[in-house]
């Protein structure tokens, strides 16, 4: 009897987690359908207006916890999955900062980031792009903004997302969520 | 009956996934540095409060300090010295978070004493840097 209890109570554990994981993976699947979408059109010269849906909903708890430490969490469709292997490949020098990371939590983050990627672009010198700032997307997504207004000391640098997108941290980069700080 | 048993093994189960993985205190983690601290050098004796104090506020060749983004206050916010990025309280008194995940916090001596000294540090260093962070109320 307690045997049988038992038995049942870890047949019940895998069922719980067997469910969940492919929760996870149904819902995974759905981000990554929805978003190669939206960047597979920007990346062909349409949808580019302003003020259209721009919310980066695909998510994974390790790659949050991991990539938002220091900077928000950047949307992994922002960049080639190529960029993405060698920005895990190269975390000890990370923008001149070391965040290195075990192989363990790499092996958990990277595969998010490849499957969520945009599609394959490199740069004119043939190396993948590291900074999402000098994607042609970012540059036309920011071709109203002037320089000065990059200098701004609430905004100081253009990987400072949040300092415009005041949601940025949640994926979202709506119209709507944008304050230009003077 | 039989089916609270179910439930009881059910919760069990969700909370060993809820639990943090090996929780310790400061004090265990300071322990910890204590022992590779001896094993370095068998003349250790004890960590020091004032050395790790000084450890953390000043530059050791490069840049930045500890404090250029902890602050020369760990029992306040700092903020990422090139992000910005707002950075809790260091000091366990002031966040009962900090040094209690021993993976986390080798992780973070890892990185940053990658940036400020170009290197990993001693569990000399470590283990002053945690005597001082304890000593602050």
């Amino acid at each position: 009897m307690l045997f049988n209890s038992k038995k049942f109570a870890v047949a019940i554990s895998l069922v719980v987690a067997l469910l969940s994981g492919f929760g996870a993976m149904q819902a995974f699947g759905d981000d990554d359908r929805h978003e190669r979408g939206e960047r597979g059109e920007k990346h062909e010269g349409r949808g580019h207006e302003r003020g259209e849906g721009k919310r980066f909903t695909a998510t994974n708890a390790t790659f949050q916890a991991e990539c938002s430490s220091c900077h928000i969490a950047y949307p992994p469709n922002l960049l080639p999955a190529s960029s993405w292997r060698e920005m895990m490949g190269t975390l000890d020098k990370h923008f001149d900062t070391d965040a290195s990371l075990d192989a363990a939590t790499i092996a958990e983050i990277l595969p998010f980031l490849e499957q969520n990627a945009a599609s394959e672009r490199k740069s004119a010198a043939g190396k993948p792009v590291l900074r999402i700032t000098e994607t042609g997307w970012f540059k036309h997504e920011h071709d109203e903004i002037s320089p000065a207004v990059w200098k701004r000391d609430a905004i100081k640098s253009a990987s400072n997302c949040m300092a415009c997108h005041t949601a940025a941290d949640k994926g979202d980069f709506e119209e709507d969520n944008i304050r230009i700080p003077k | 009956m039989l089916l609270d048993k179910y439930w009881l093994a059910l919760s069990a189960c969700t909370l060993l996934l809820a639990a943090p993985a090996f929780a310790e205190t400061p004090q265990e983690i300071l322990d910890g540095y204590t022992t590779q601290a001896k094993s370095a050098d068998p003349a250790f004796s004890a960590f020091d409060a004032t050395r790790g104090e000084l450890f953390f506020k000043n530059t050791h060749g490069n840049d930045w300090s500890c404090a250029s983004c902890h602050t020369q206050n760990p029992a306040g916010a700092g903020k990422h010295a090139k992000t910005d990025k707002p950075i809790e309280a260091l000091a366990p008194s002031a966040n009962a978070e900090r040094f209690t995940d021993p993976k986390k916090v080798e992780k973070w001596f890892k990185r940053n004493c990658g940036d400020v000294l170009d290197r990993e540090c001693t569990a000399l260093e470590k283990g002053d840097v945690l005597t001082y962070l304890l000593t602050i109320k």
